[in-house]
């Protein structure tokens, strides 16, 4: 009996010795007619929205650079895989995109925490991980203050996004006492916390109340009546639409009616459903891009988004349509679709101009770029200011 | 003060839920020993069928949450048929893991059909917010709503099974299957009832949560499920009052450690009662000490 099971065991030892080779040869061929780059999304799971709506726009942007000749005289080919909002997800489908489909960049995840997923193997195997939304200030610079070589993002970071809010509240608003409920369980939430509070401090104003919640919970009841109690003039939500439009809704009906600041992970029309409109009223949220921007190359995205699909396109769509460019553009620079070429060309990319905005990568890969702040009146976003670097 | 009475009307809103729940989870394990860990996904496609009604079919909310309750008690009765009653005669540990492979099955197969994706129930009541005795603490319509349902369905449970035929089955069931089957009730017959009506008390549940939070999803029953099974436990566990206590109490001592501060640890005070009572008192607040019958 043993030596039957040994015997087997040997056999499939040698089958995937084997299989490893076949598709180590396969990796060869293939890339000399299609650059092919790779989308780790959330096409599925908490965060799908986000998710869909990226690699929506980067699929039109690479539809359309392909329609106009592709790069380097070559078709980009796209290919697609869920990562299911799970961060040890993101990380099997970077590992698969490298070695088994021999892709020359990684495009997304969406937040911040997948991107963390998602980095070890692009980094490990030197290929490029741009994501345009991962907003988390420790996604290309790591714990030691390292920059890490081939992890790109086109979008602010959190601490911005906190500073921005608090500046807004303060000077624009005219308001001393913010109250806070943050998803302790995530780094983006936390991150515009922190900088939210600091900056809020040093102009002079005061943190009333600081409360937390947990992704996925539904009722937060009793959070809001404790910052109710603390009567504040202000609340920061820096959290995701999945519960963002709970807790509005929620603190709207406990007789909350200060207005209510968050970060761009408001972006979402699902927030509507889930507040309804009534209660979307005196909300104000940083974002990338506003669709009230009157900018010649807004103004044709948008015809050319509606034109494709029939609705009007959110922020995640003009980020994934902005890294769809920033992609060929880099690869363009670069001369050669080699990851390491790339990397360099993204590294120096100089007043790349966008729908989001014109951006230029620092040293840190963060890009330098506007921020804008919109108000949601009876849930429809309205743009209120653009914010220069 | 306001802001105290505030809280405990949150906790009773909260605390309805998880009653609703335990009276079908209590119910199950009262008569044929079995968790029924699938509970909460029953509740979960009681929310589906809620959703699709109003949705779809624009029903109002009492039609939809009737529909939704004869549907999740079908549902609940193929689901005994199907996979609990193959494992009547093993062991109980067997069972229980069919319970869980059940769980997981609908959870899944949800998942598979609708999508994990988020959705938000259309607005069928009023959204009208009343102050309590001239405060700034609010009840919500829904809340009234909600704690109406829940204790006339509870009145209604007590009449079943204290006033009734099938009441009566039931609870010699309970008592002694292999007895009650020599007097004459048919266990199988009866079984059934106890599915149907728990797995209604489920779907109820779920429309009234869809409703109430305006969210549903294919894994919102796992965490729910598992409170009520706390709340069972608490009120004693096979007792049909000891679960509407024990569903209220969860409630109001979740939303107070929130009201305290601690809002992050209030699921890991929920699970110390359980490990508390289940040393302390294993029969639960309501129940009686009975010896094991050797």
């Amino acid at each position: 009996m043993k030596k039957v099971v040994s015997v087997f065991l040997v056999l499939i030892m040698v089958a995937s010795l084997v299989v490893g080779c076949s598709s180590d040869s396969g990796q060869g061929s293939g890339d000399a007619d299609t650059i092919k780059v790779g989308l780790n999304y959330e096409l599925s799971g908490n965060v799908a929205s986000y998710g869909t709506d990226l690699s929506d726009g980067i699929e039109m942007a690479i539809e359309e650079i392909n329609k106009n000749g592709g790069v380097l005289g070559k078709q980009i080919e796209v290919i697609k895989m869920d990562n299911t909002s799970d961060s040890a997800e993101a990380a099997n489908i970077s590992e698969r995109l490298i070695t088994r489909e021999n892709v020359v960049t990684i495009l997304g995840p969406a937040t911040s925490g997948n991107t963390k997923g998602a980095l070890p193997p692009a980094e490990q195997h030197g290929v490029p991980l741009v994501s345009a939304s991962a907003t988390a200030d420790d996604v290309t610079v790591d714990s030691n203050g390292k920059v890490r070589d081939y992890v790109f993002k086109t979008c602010f970071s959190d601490s911005y996004q906190g500073v921005t809010m608090a500046n807004f509240a303060y000077n624009d608003l005219g308001l001393k006492n913010a109250a806070i409920l943050v998803e302790n369980t995530s780094d983006y939430s936390i991150g515009i916390q922190n900088s939210f509070i600091e900056e809020f401090t040093k102009l002079g104003g005061k943190i009333v109340a600081e409360e937390a919640y947990q992704s996925k919970e539904t009722d937060f009841r009793a959070v809001l009546t404790n910052i109710r109690a603390a009567n504040p003039e202000v609340l920061l939500v820096p959290g995701y639409y999945e519960e963002v439009g709970l807790i509005i809704k929620q603190a709207r009906e406990l007789g909350i009616d200060v207005p209510i600041l968050g970060g761009d992970g408001y972006d979402s029309p699902e927030i509507l459903d889930l507040a309804g409109a009534d209660a979307l009223n005196d909300v104000y949220y940083s974002n990338h891009y506003s669709p009230m921007d009157t900018s010649e190359e807004v103004v044709a995205f948008r015809n050319a988004f509606k034109e494709k699909f029939g609705r009007e396109p959110g922020a995640f769509h003009a980020m994934g349509y902005d890294l769809g460019y920033f992609f060929a553009d880099a690869v363009e620079r670069a001369g050669e679709a080699s990851p390491e070429k790339i990397r360099d060309a993204m590294a120096e990319t100089v007043d790349f101009k966008g729908i989001t905005g014109t951006l230029s990568i620092d040293e840190n890969h963060n890009p330098v770029k506007a921020v804008t702040i919109l108000e949601l009146v009876n849930g429809e976003p309205k743009f209120l200011k653009k914010l220069e670097p | 003060m306001e802001h105290f009475i505030q809280q405990i009307v949150n906790g009773i809103s909260l605390g309805s839920i998880y009653a609703l729940m335990a009276l079908g989870y209590t119910m199950v394990y009262g008569i044929i020993k079995l968790i029924n860990f699938a509970h909460g996904e029953i509740y979960m496609v009681g929310a589906y069928i809620g959703y699709a009604l109003t949705t779809f079919f624009n029903f109002g909310f009492f039609p939809a949450l009737i529909l939704s309750m004869i549907l999740t008690s079908l549902l609940g009765v193929v689901i005994e048929k199907v996979a609990y009653k193959p494992m009547r005669n093993s062991t109980r540990i067997a069972a229980l893991i069919t319970a869980i492979a059940v769980s997981m099955f609908l959870q899944y197969g949800m998942m598979y059909f609708v999508t994990p994706q988020t959705r938000s129930y259309p607005n069928i009541l009023p959204d009208i917010q009343v102050s309590l005795f001239g405060t700034n603490a609010v009840v919500d319509i829904r809340n009234i709503y909600i704690l109406t349902v829940t204790i006339v369905l509870m009145l209604l449970l007590q009449y079943v099974i204290h006033k009734t035929k099938t009441g009566k089955a039931m609870r010699a069931v309970a008592l002694d299957g292999d007895a009650s089957q020599l007097m004459g009730i048919d266990m199988n017959k009866t079984i059934s009832y106890t599915f149907a009506i728990g797995s209604a008390l489920a779907g109820a549940a779920g429309v009234l949560v869809g409703i109430y939070y305006n969210t549903i999803n294919p894994l919102m029953g796992a965490v729910p499920g598992l409170k009520a099974f706390i709340a069972a436990v608490i009120g004693g566990i096979g007792v049909i009052p000891g679960a509407v206590f024990g569903g209220f109490f969860l409630g109001v001592t979740e939303t107070v450690v929130s009201a305290l501060g601690g809002s992050l640890y209030k699921d890991a005070v929920a699970f110390a009662i359980l490990i508390l009572v289940l040393l302390i008192k294993p029969n639960g607040i309501f129940g009686s000490n009975q010896r094991e019958k050797v």
